[in-house]
């Protein structure tokens, strides 16, 4: 069976006058838009680019485009095409044999409305308490379910193109017919990933965010304004559904938690940067890592508040040194009706 | 010669009768290890608690001419404390007392039963500012025997084997007299094993309790930092692995380096997993150390042939557990509990053809591996390990497993390899193989040392 083909309208880049991909890219100096224009022809027409070995795989230039012309597929067909290696050989083997399907399911009593854990085993110590009632129990979690999106971060398109119809089928062969993803990158994957390859969705994605602010007012009575300011971590696959945003900002608004209005969120978020210091090595890495909390910091957030348990895991202990809380989007919902939170700081350096 | 019964009634007046058992049960127990050794009984288990008690049962056991096994915790897996022509096993494990820390010379005096999980609670409790050399084997592992068979341990990339690190020992010969070793003969401090005096160390560290049983050991302690990280590098070249382990070691700024490489679970599959650990008192010095790691391997990063794996804290803790749990988990992955391994020491060049060996031998007999190599005292060399596990219940995976054992043994000697605790078969292929002037040199000593032949008999045997 073919793979499936990106869905890429040549016409939208030809047109467009912007080319803002490459021009808003916080990694690469496109400041000159003739020169982005020309580089990202390059691209397109599969000839060599700066752009192919200066990506640092942020996803962000999906979130700019504004026509959802997916220009960072593009870029990492093209990597791929060329043989670049965004990060090194062996961490992509790694993980490319690490979420391999092997045929066997962990599911918990899944019903027509379950939750994806996708492949994180954070969410068996978040998914408690009234939030999650008479849901918890409708899970999937593992290799058998994992989106694949993260191979965007390695330039294997490929491994998606073949791994994510059989995902679906798999997720949709547990009879599932609305899925709560809990890591937005699954939520990105089947809204966003399957849409650019024409792989058919048949069941509807729900993002967690969604479903936190309708469970948050049927709890309504329960909530105590936390009367907080805290900063918001985006993630890179928040960059795959931008159209989500806003509920951090509705469930914020019902939690009574103020979203500190710093340089690095919304479009011009600093991703996590994890993936950055595999592919690139500390010094980039680092130094996202420092502008990001130390603008955490200058705007005052007393939290920062995590999307993604994979940036949780990179930056948590480092805003926490600068005495900022980390916690989870869910776990700050569990605070205000009154719940503990679950997810505590990770001990990386540990004892002798 | 003795009766068996007045045997017992003699071992009974030195210990009491609550410490010495001629009971099946404890036959049975103590005839065995885990690993593929034939089990064979001891006519007795005896536990004493003294050393002056140690010294009468040697002294009766060598008066009867009934061989005498010294034991630990019996995890060596290569069947070295298996009574060979059974007699008495002197199970060590009462005298576990931690007699001396000394915070300024850094070194702590231990009885020959003090194992070393009971030594690390008290210094953490005690002593937080130093730490010991903690071997990857449970933390029931006496001091003694992992000294005796030359262990290694989280210290060793810095400092050497785990037998570099005693620091004096105190020792009943074979014939009873009790005799110390090293700067405690002349001092009552327990400093050093041998310098500057002739070092007679050498005549009980590696010889499986066939010259004496130590008593009380002397054992150097280091620097317990505040804070401990591990970097986790993957490669998928194996041709690299001796380059990387040095390029690691040269910085002097790790602690300790471990390479491991296993077919399961899938995401170890196709690569090398290279441990770097580092220690620091403040962030800045962890940073520091960081950096210097990253210096070292930054070719290999560009050229992408090697990768910094970001670790989340389910992925750390297990690397950080001290002992390592990750080898507990694999001795039963093959369910059944059986493991065993090949430690061969070896320089740190043989990496890819060991590693070649081992997945061949695997297939050849249809056995589960896992392979670790530790970074022993700044590149000398390493330990490399073949191991397989196997299910104690399945007589065919076990004969397998046996058989791939004693290839890999043979290999990595013909490769200039030292076999490592090697069982009574491995030893006899390392004396086939030893100059024949050192041979006559091992057996005089055992001669002089053990007239006769009760110590631990069958092993270190020179015909």
């Amino acid at each position: 069976m073919p793979l499936p083909e990106l869905k890429f309208d040549r016409t939208k880049c030809a047109e467009c006058q912007a080319t803002s991909c490459l021009v808003k890219c916080q990694y690469m100096d496109f400041k000159d838009k003739d020169k982005a224009k020309k580089e990202w022809q390059k691209v397109i027409n599969s000839e060599d680019s700066s752009v192919l070995e200066a990506c640092t795989t942020c996803y962000a230039c999906e979130e700019y485009c504004p026509f959802g012309n997916h220009p960072f597929y593009m870029i990492v067909e093209r990597q791929e095409e060329k043989g670049i290696l965004p990060a090194p050989r062996p961490i992509v083997t790694m993980w490319i044999n690490q979420c391999q399907p092997v045929g066997r399911f962990m599911v918990g009593k899944v019903e027509e409305r379950a939750l994806s854990y996708c492949f994180l085993p954070h969410f068996n110590t978040l998914v408690k308490g009234k939030l999650f009632d008479g849901i918890a129990w409708s899970v999937i979690f593992g290799q058998e379910f994992f989106c694949n999106a993260v191979y965007l971060h390695y330039a294997k398109a490929s491994v998606i193109k073949d791994r994510l119809p059989k995902i679906v089928e798999n997720i949709k062969n547990q009879g599932i017919k609305e899925l709560v993803c809990l890591h937005d990158e699954c939520y990105g994957t089947f809204t966003s990933l399957t849409s650019a390859y024409g792989i058919d969705t048949p069941f509807k994605p729900i993002h967690y965010y969604e479903y936190l602010y309708g469970r948050l007012k049927e709890l309504k009575d329960l909530i105590k304004p936390l009367n907080i300011k805290a900063a918001y971590q985006r993630n890179c696959s928040a960059r795959l559904c931008p159209e989500t945003d806003h509920y951090v900002d509705d469930i914020f608004g019902l939690l009574g938690v103020e979203r500190v209005k710093r340089e690095y969120d919304r479009e011009n978020a600093l991703c996590c940067a994890e993936v950055l210091r595999m592919a690139r090595g500390p010094v980039l890495a680092d130094d996202v890592q420092k502008r990001n909390i130390d603008d955490m910091v200058r705007f005052g957030a007393e939290y920062c508040v995590f999307n993604c348990p994979a940036c949780w895991d990179s930056l948590a202990h480092k805003v926490a040194k600068q005495g900022i809380k980390p916690i989870h989007m869910i776990d700050l919902c569990k605070l205000a009706i009154g719940e503990e939170q679950a997810l505590r700081l990770p001990e990386l350096v540990a004892e002798v | 010669m003795t009766t068996t019964s007045a045997l017992y009634d003699s071992l009974v007046k030195i210990v009491g009768k609550d410490f010495v058992s001629d009971q099946k049960e404890e036959r049975y127990f103590y005839a065995r290890d885990g690993g593929l050794m034939p089990p064979h009984e001891p006519d007795f288990v005896v536990m004493p608690k003294t050393t002056e008690e140690v010294q009468e049962i040697v002294k009766l056991a060598n008066r009867e001419k009934v061989p005498i096994v010294p034991k630990g915790a019996g995890l060596a897996l290569t069947g070295l404390v298996i009574p060979q022509l059974g007699g008495i096993v002197l199970d060590m494990n009462r005298m576990d007392r931690i007699l001396e820390v000394n915070e300024k010379a850094g070194y702590v005096v231990v009885e020959g039963g003090t194992t070393h999980g009971a030594l690390k609670s008290y210094l953490q409790k005690h002593h937080p500012n130093l730490r010991h050399s903690i071997p990857d084997s449970p933390p029931i592992a006496t001091i003694v025997a992992n000294a005796v068979i030359h262990g290694q341990g989280r210290l060793s990339q810095q400092h050497g084997f785990n037998s570099d690190m005693v620091s004096s020992l105190e020792v009943v010969l074979p014939t009873g007299e009790l005799c110390r070793i090293g700067s405690c003969s002349v001092s009552s401090y327990w400093f050093s094993k041998g310098p500057p005096l002739p070092d007679l160390s050498g005549l009980f560290l590696g010889w499986f309790g066939t010259t004496g049983i130590i008593t009380k050991l002397g054992l150097k302690l280091y620097p317990c930092k505040k804070m401990r990280d591990v970097m986790l590098f993957l490669t998928d070249k194996a041709e690299l692995v001796p380059d990387i382990m040095l390029r690691l070691s040269h910085t002097e700024m790790v602690e300790d380096v471990v390479v491991s490489a296993q077919p399961l679970p899938l995401r170890f599959r196709g690569t090398f997993w290279i441990m770097a650990y580092i220690t620091g008192d403040s962030d800045e010095e962890l940073e520091f150390k960081r950096k210097m790691v990253w210096d070292a391997l930054w070719e290999y990063f560009e050229s992408r042939d090697v990768g910094l794996l970001s670790t989340s804290p389910e992925m750390k803790a297990p690397l950080m557990s001290m002992p390592s749990k990750d080898l507990t988990r694999f001795a039963d992955v093959s369910k059944g509990g059986g493991f065993q391994y090949a430690g061969p020491i070896t320089p740190i060049e043989k990496f890819p053809a060991f590693i070649r060996k081992l997945e061949e031998v695997a297939t050849k007999y249809n056995v589960f591996y896992a392979s670790t190599a530790r970074l022993i005292d700044a590149g000398h060399c390493m330990m490399f390990s073949f191991s397989f596990s196997f299910n104690r219940a399945n007589s065919d995976e076990m004969a397998r497993a046996k058989k791939a054992l004693d290839e890999c043994s043979k290999f990595a000697l013909e490769e200039g390899g030292v076999l490592w605790k090697a069982d009574i078969y491995e030893q006899r292929l390392l004396m086939d193989k030893m100059d024949p002037n050192t041979l006559v040199l091992m057996k005089k000593i055992k001669q002089l040392l053990d007239p006769n032949g009760i110590m631990n008999p069958g092993n270190w045997e020179v015909k």
